[in-house]
């Protein structure tokens, strides 16, 4: 008797433990989806007494810095609390300044943000999930231009902005607006207008007997590029070409005045490309460009050859700027020595053509699973797109503002204590200011997005790398994109 | 009274073990599996869910990209068998044998990697196989009097560095199955062969392989779905699901690319059954001509 009784027990513990191991399995599941949010919640929690200690030392001392770390929570815990991600741990750091601001004017409505740096791929795919799934999406989240397309799709899971943005629109790039539009909703608030520009390395470009202000076409650039190449022995070489962003070709398309897209949102791989492409294939054969390192130069590896002094002038749209600067434990730590990078409107085909294009840029959303949406559009348009929002934007990350009267404002402009104007050679409010009418805009649609992944993967590496003949390439990356469309 | 029927009932019992697997089964992979079917039909995007008939297959079947996804996860596959079922099955009858001195240290050596992550080994492979000079398969080049290669952007130098990794990681799960295996013959089978006279070589081939055929056909369906579905290695190695001219890309990755990065959960969905399908023949076939559904012949 006492052994049957002993098996039923064993038995039932055993299918029990079973049931217990598969609950256990489905809990941990379960868990899974919302681990990232209980693991900021934690790190959060443990940063608070840090983050408060730092607000208190901001009392005493002006100008301390709140740095917001991988994950940190700003604001006083009687505020709505919200999530907000981004992929650029400066984009937080500067969200967080202005998230304090905001709790200063409106002591009413107190806002409590903890901010998450994820790595760019991550943070999009993961964003894209919770927005398709309706479940476990921020409240407030960065999304690239490049990528916006993508969230538009369908119906948007995103909170119009119309409303929130109305009061400052008018100061505002009105095209900066439109590209995270859909139907004349407006989903995402601009950060900037991203004016490329070019960065000569004068210091060297004069060693070499180069002059910059002189160059105005490409042919000049070429004709610097040789001289550069025989005076350094070919030790240094005038530009690196990317394998894995299309800025270049963005600028050849806007300096022709062309773009992708038809009125269908058909997309035909730009005439300008080849003209560009096979000029850049002939400075790789002559040996006066190399391939950037990691594909683009805002990279580790390209930052490197920056700094390495391998290469001479890059095009980048303004908000390169920032990755000269940056601080570590409150030290300025700069990439190279200040005074000795310029800035200058990019070389042109032909004179005449406008010499810049508006590249990159981030969309800040409100996402339709936020607790207060309408709070927090007010919050980010006010962050983002009110004048002190965009001083604030130029102060910290140095990015050519959507606000154009920040741009004549001389207060701002000639002050020389500002980090970026003491940093490098030329003002770049003044480069800024001289091309100001000649800003193109690139359409970006998701068969924008599908060319672009393509000539990224295939067609550059294929041309750069290889030697495949320019026209054969581009017309592959045309086949691809029709696929689509 | 009735409770206490149940709990003795001899008939229940076995079905209340089978429940937790049965649901697990129909809830993680019944289910997916039919969705995942109805999806590949569809588009989906938030709000806006249509049937649209075959076109995701009669656009997969004119993309080149899933093309070239196909043939890498395919090569893959067929070198990880080549490399991973014989010589695994030779480490495991070496150590198994007395030729082996602390064959309890290689078993733990060629096991070792297998408990490392593959996001942590896919970095350090990353780290060894960069294009500078200072990576260490470069500075291995340069010791051998060769030029540094950029080895991750040339597709066979690629397939070298995952088929590397793959080896590194899985030659010892895979002799510990063999050894699992060996285990299982019964040593006076070797005994009268050596009596009858057989050699070294002869033992091996007549009775070690024969027997150890079971392991062979589980090693080998396993390693078939393995290296078609093989995706994490190849996102470590370049850092994300990009690669130089989709060197790296295989099925799962498109997959990935597809329906989370496109957000085109339909057409991936297709990609999916299209794995499944290539996956099922494959294995089926094998195991048909290894007469692994025959019955057994007495």
């Amino acid at each position: 008797m006492k052994r049957k009784v002993l098996s039923a027990v064993l038995c039932a513990a055993m299918a029990t433990s079973l049931f217990a191991g598969c609950g256990g399995g489905s809990g941990d599941t379960a868990k899974d989806t919302s681990a990232d949010n209980a693991a900021t919640d934690d790190a959060a929690a443990g940063d608070d007494a840090a983050a408060d200690d730092a607000a208190g030392e901001d009392l005493g001392e002006e100008g301390t810095e709140v740095q917001a770390d991988a994950v940190s929570t700003v604001g006083p815990d009687s505020g709505t609390h919200m999530e907000m991600w981004s992929f650029v741990e400066l984009h937080n750091n500067f969200y967080a300044k202005m998230l304090e601001k905001w709790n200063e004017e409106n002591p009413d409505r107190q806002i409590q943000i903890t901010f998450t740096t994820y790595p760019f791929a991550d943070m999009h795919n993961k964003l894209i999930m919770a927005l398709q799934t309706g479940d476990g999406a921020p409240d407030l989240c960065d999304i690239e231009r490049g990528q916006f397309p993508n969230f538009l799709q369908g119906e948007p899971q995103l909170y119009a902005l119309n409303d929130a943005l109305a009061p400052y629109q008018a100061d505002l790039v009105e095209s900066r607006f439109d590209i995270y539009a859909k139907d004349g909703t407006y989903y995402g608030a601009p950060t900037h207008v991203g004016a490329t520009v070019m960065y000569y390395n004068d210091e060297l470009l004069q060693s070499f007997g180069v002059d910059y202000t002189t160059i105005k076409t490409w042919d000049d650039y070429t004709a610097a590029a040789e001289k550069v190449k025989e005076a350094s022995n070919g030790e240094v070489t005038m530009t690196s070409v990317d394998t894995g962003g299309t800025d270049w070709l963005w600028v050849a398309m806007a300096e022709h005045g062309e773009d992708y897209t038809d009125a269908d949102g058909k997309v035909t791989v730009p005439a300008s490309w080849e003209k560009m492409l096979t000029m850049q294939q002939g400075w790789i054969n002559d040996g006066l460009a190399v391939v950037s390192p990691d594909g683009q130069l805002d990279t580790e590896g390209g930052r490197q050859i920056i700094m390495d002094q391998k290469i001479a002038s890059f095009p980048k749209a303004l908000w390169y700027m920032s990755r000269f600067l940056s601080y570590s434990n409150g030290e300025l730590d700069t990439m190279d020595a200040p005074g000795k990078w310029a800035i200058a409107p990019c070389p042109v085909f032909e004179e005449g053509q406008p010499r810049s294009v508006g590249i990159g840029g981030t969309g800040t959303v409100v996402t339709n699973q936020s607790a207060d949406p309408a709070l927090a559009a007010e919050f980010i348009s006010y962050a983002k797109c009110s004048y002190e929002g965009c001083v604030g934007i130029w102060e910290e990350l140095g990015f050519d503002v959507c606000n154009t009267s920040v741009w004549a404002d001389e207060k701002i402009t000639k002050d020389t204590s500002n980090q970026y104007i003491s940093f490098f050679k030329t003002n770049p409010f003044d480069v800024l200011n001289e091309i100001k009418e000649e800003i193109g805009a690139v359409t970006v649609n998701s068969n924008v997005f599908i060319l672009q992944d393509y000539i990224n993967v295939n067609s550059l590496n294929a041309i750069m790398e290889d030697g495949q003949d320019v026209a054969e390439a581009l017309q592959e990356a045309q086949d691809a994109v029709d696929l689509e469309q | 009274m009735k409770t206490k029927n149940f709990l003795y009932s001899q008939k229940v019992a076995p079905y209340v073990f089978v429940l937790p697997f049965i649901i697990s089964f129909l809830v993680f992979w019944i289910y997916p599996l039919i969705s995942t079917v109805t999806m590949s039909f569809q588009t989906i995007l938030p709000g806006q869910t249509e049937f649209i008939g075959l076109e995701n297959y009669s656009k997969l079947f004119r993309d080149k990209a899933f093309r070239i996804a196909i043939k890498n996860s395919f090569t893959y596959m067929v070198w990880t068998l080549i490399l991973l079922i014989p010589f695994p099955m030779l480490f495991a009858v070496l150590i198994d044998s007395n030729l082996v001195k602390a064959s309890g240290f290689w078993k733990a050596v060629l096991y070792l990697p297998s408990l490392t992550s593959v996001v942590i080994s896919g970095i350090l492979f990353r780290l060894m196989f960069t294009e500078y000079p200072t990576s260490q398969m470069n500075k291995l080049l340069v010791f051998f009097g060769q030029e540094p290669m950029a080895w991750l952007k040339n597709g066979t130098t690629a397939m070298f560095a995952l088929l590397l990794l793959a080896c590194w990681r899985w030659t010892g799960v895979n002799m510990l199955y063999f050894l699992s295996g060996l285990k299982g013959i019964d040593t006076s089978l070797y005994e009268s062969a050596e009596i009858d006279g057989a050699n070294g070589w002869e033992k091996f081939r007549y009775i070690t392989i024969p027997l150890l055929k079971p392991t062979t056909i589980y090693v080998l369906t396993i390693s078939v779905y393995a290296g078609l579905a093989m995706f994490l290695e190849s996102y470590m190695l370049w850092a994300g699901n990009t690669s130089p001219k989709n060197i790296g890309l295989t099925i799962v990755g498109y997959l990935y690319k597809r329906g989370i990065e496109k957000n085109q959960l339909g057409y991936a969905s297709a990609v999916g059954l299209v794995l499944l399908v290539i996956a099922l023949v494959i294995n089926i076939v094998q195991l048909i001509l290894n007469g692994t559904f025959k019955k057994e012949e007495r």
